[in-house]
């Protein structure tokens, strides 16, 4: 099931190394985002620093979305979903293939989008426990919502106005992780007294349901009438 | 303040007017709701005292309460259905499903709507973000109104049922996860909202609360049942006209027999390809 | 009509409805076909051609009527089917964004094909996918070389039924001999071939039994 996994994986980052749709225009848009948040605040270096955890979740969850549907997209364009299931893979395996291929892109968005902040926010990071609990909550956060998106991202393949249908079902479901993830950077950068690693707990949580849900659920909505 | 009352006459009014989703179950559901609903205006407003802090404003939580309590119930009961449909591929589950979670939506809105009612008067302002049940409330309902949207967007039946069904059991695993978050996300703050349903309830204020939420319940029983048969019934519809298309289907294929007997001169080359 | 009484026919259809949405696309089909047969499904556009192709695959329950493939029921045991089956539809089934020889090898390797690479590279060279294509990216294919790099894709994962919806469309006469030969070799090797086509007369040659649809159901025979 594993290896399976790992070829759907490799292809679906394959095809983004080639066709780089979420390097060059979904990027792109997290930063327009970040720079839109600093006119949004008048640009108060004080306040954008302050809001920086949220702000950067914000940003990193509505250009998922977009990454989200990009890949999902990937086998509804021609005809590869009746070709998937006609295959020996199991629903489970492309669940969990496009699961880490979503996460991995989703993570380099979040390195360069922390990058960001760091530069435009003047955020800073205070302590090499900052940084772990950084990098641990960019990770988790990532499966998470990578779980959510592949899952959700399946159920609104093949909709008329599917554009429409997964932002409004996604969002809601990632309302936790924007909550948790937020309050764990809040930590990390020290723009609040808050127990970061306990909130990580939450977003592992997250991770955890939404994994299994989609490891058992993906199956069912790969099915026709 | 004003929900029970309208709503008790109005359901009545359907259940006497429609035949067709009524019947001597849901008529008798219905008349008791209705005397229920009475039951609890004249607790709520003629015997209940007022509270010792929140004086007559405390009457709004024998809506908002039960409101919230059945909010939960049609999500919850929503995602059991939809269990079921999994498991035993019954398109009536899967109705089932959606009334609940439909009437879970409507009162899941009446709790966030009575909750900012009391909340002007009580913390001065119509929204409080501290508020960690209310905040969670307008989180799921936000969730369901997508499941209600997923649910709209039409096609195929059995395919409609099954992502609904994924949905419906993704959110309600949502409830405790959303629960726990918006909790411990209000608690930077550090301050302690006032709640409806906090300090020591007075023996007939109590009473009129447990009242209310069994009123409310079969309410939620009524209402979940009236909507499950019209679904069921626009789904038999909708059978009614697949009948007539698959029958009109056959007797198109009756006359092609004809029309290939008669003429076709490319099988006809076939034939005479495959003879040579 | 040959008459395989020993064995179980490979398509096995018993008054099969099918539902595309609300709209009954096959209403009461009724066809066996016994292995190694090649058969011509023909018949008007909205016939149910397609769908029927679809049912066979497995990728399409029917709503009533029972279909056995292999003797294996679509429904309970449609993943036994699937992988069993290939299917050539309107669409490619190709990932724009890989090569040629990146689709083959990935979809060989989906289906557990032993030495992927070494099988794509012989099912490209069967359908005369010339190797300077062998790298370059699906989007810069024109539709007749996409056709054949579908077909292969097919082809490398040796499916024991074929079910081709128009395969010929887009290709060009060598793409089409090379089909043609590729389908007469399957069935001789033992695999069974649906063909829904339009050219009749090529594909009349291949096949020794011909079936028209018309509004959802089969309605003449000739062997």
């Amino acid at each position: 099931m594993f290896r399976d996994a790992l070829l759907i994986a490799e292809k679906d980052l394959r095809i983004e190394a080639r066709s780089r749709v979420v390097f060059s225009q979904v990027l792109p848009f997290a930063i327009l985002a970040l720079v839109l948040f600093a006119f949004a605040l008048n640009a108060d270096r004080p306040v954008l620093r302050d809001f920086t955890p949220g702000l950067f979740w914000v940003a990193v969850l509505f250009a998922g979305l977009l990454a989200i549907q990009r890949t999902t997209n990937l086998e509804h364009d021609d005809g590869t979903n009746d070709a998937l299931r006609l295959s020996a893979i199991e629903p489970a395996s492309i669940f969990l293939g496009k699961m880490m291929a979503i996460s991995v892109q989703l993570l380099a968005l979040e390195v360069l989008l922390i990058i960001g902040v760091l530069v435009f926010y003047g955020a800073a990071i205070e302590s090499v426990a900052g940084g772990a609990l950084l990098a641990v909550t960019s990770v988790v956060s990532s499966v998470g919502v990578a779980a959510a998106g592949t899952l959700y991202g399946a159920l609104t393949a093949g909709i008329r106005g599917r554009e429409t249908l997964l932002p409004i079902l996604l969002l809601p479901v990632l309302a936790p992780v924007l909550i948790s993830a937020t309050r764990s950077f809040d930590d990390a950068f020290g723009s609040a007294a808050v127990n970061g690693w306990a909130w990580l707990a939450l977003l592992g949580l997250f991770a955890v349901v939404y994994l299994t849900f989609g490891l058992l659920a993906y199956g069912i909505l790969l099915e026709e009438s | 303040m004003n929900q029970s009352p309208s709503t008790g006459p109005n359901g009545a009014a359907d259940s006497s007017d429609t035949n067709d989703t009524g019947d001597t179950g849901t008529r008798t559901l219905g008349v008791l709701c209705l005397l229920g609903f009475v039951l609890v205006l004249v607790l709520a407003f003629g015997l209940s005292e007022p509270d010792d802090e929140q004086n007559d404003l405390v009457r709004i939580m024998y809506v908002h309460v039960p409101s919230a309590i059945l909010s939960y119930t049609g999500f919850v009961v929503g995602a059991l259905a939809s269990g079921f449909y999994l498991w035993k591929k019954s398109l009536a589950a899967d109705l089932l499903a959606h009334a609940s979670i439909e009437v879970g939506v409507l009162f899941g809105v009446l709790t966030i709507i009575t909750g900012a009612i009391w909340g002007q008067p009580t913390w001065g302002t119509y929204w409080d973000w501290g508020d960690v049940r209310l905040v969670s409330m307008l989180v799921l309902v936000l969730l369901y109104v997508g499941y209600l949207a997923l649910r709209g967007v039409g096609g195929d039946v059995n395919t409609r049922a099954r992502r609904s069904a994924v949905v419906a059991i993704g959110s309600a695993a949502m409830i405790p996860i959303v629960r726990y978050s918006v909790n411990w996300w209000e608690n930077r703050t550090l301050h302690q909202q006032a709640s409806l349903t906090d300090g020591k309830l007075e023996d007939l204020t109590l009473f009129t609360l447990m009242t209310s939420i069994v009123v409310f319940l079969l309410f939620y029983a009524w209402l979940t049942t009236k909507r499950f048969r019209l679904g069921w019934l626009e789904h038999q519809v909708t059978e009614l006209g697949l009948d007539e298309a698959i029958a009109q289907r056959r007797a198109e294929a009756r006359t092609g027999v004809d029309a290939a007997v008669g003429k076709s001169p490319h099988s006809d080359t076939v034939r005479e390809g495959r003879e040579a | 009509m040959r008459q395989y009484v020993y064995t179980v026919p490979v398509v096995q259809l018993r008054d099969v409805v099918a539902l595309l949405g609300r709209f009954p696309a096959l209403a009461g089909v009724d066809l066996d076909v016994d292995e190694g047969e090649v058969v011509l499904l023909q018949g008007p556009n909205g016939a149910g051609k397609t769908t029927l192709l679809r049912l066979c695959a497995g990728l399409i329950p029917p709503a009533s009527g029972e279909a056995r493939i292999f003797g294996l029921d679509v429904v309970s045991q449609a993943r036994q089917v699937r992988r069993r089956v290939g299917l050539i539809g309107h669409a490619t089934g190709l990932y724009r964004d890989l090569t040629v020889l990146e689709n083959v090898v990935f979809w060989a390797r989906a289906s557990r094909v032993d030495n992927p690479v070494d099988a794509a590279k012989a099912a490209m060279d069967r359908m005369g996918i010339e190797t300077r294509l062998a790298d370059l990216v699906v989007d810069r294919l024109s539709a007749g070389q996409r056709r054949r790099t579908s077909i292969a894709t097919m082809v490398v994962r040796r499916p024991e039924l074929w079910l081709l919806d128009e395969p010929h469309a887009g290709l060009d006469q060598s793409g089409r001999d090379k089909l043609d030969a590729l389908i007469l070799d399957a069935a001789a090797a033992g695999a069974t071939v649906l063909v829904a086509s339009h050219e009749l007369e090529r594909v009349g040659r291949l096949s020794p039994r011909e079936i028209t649809i018309a509004g959802g159901a089969v309605v003449s025979h000739v062997s």
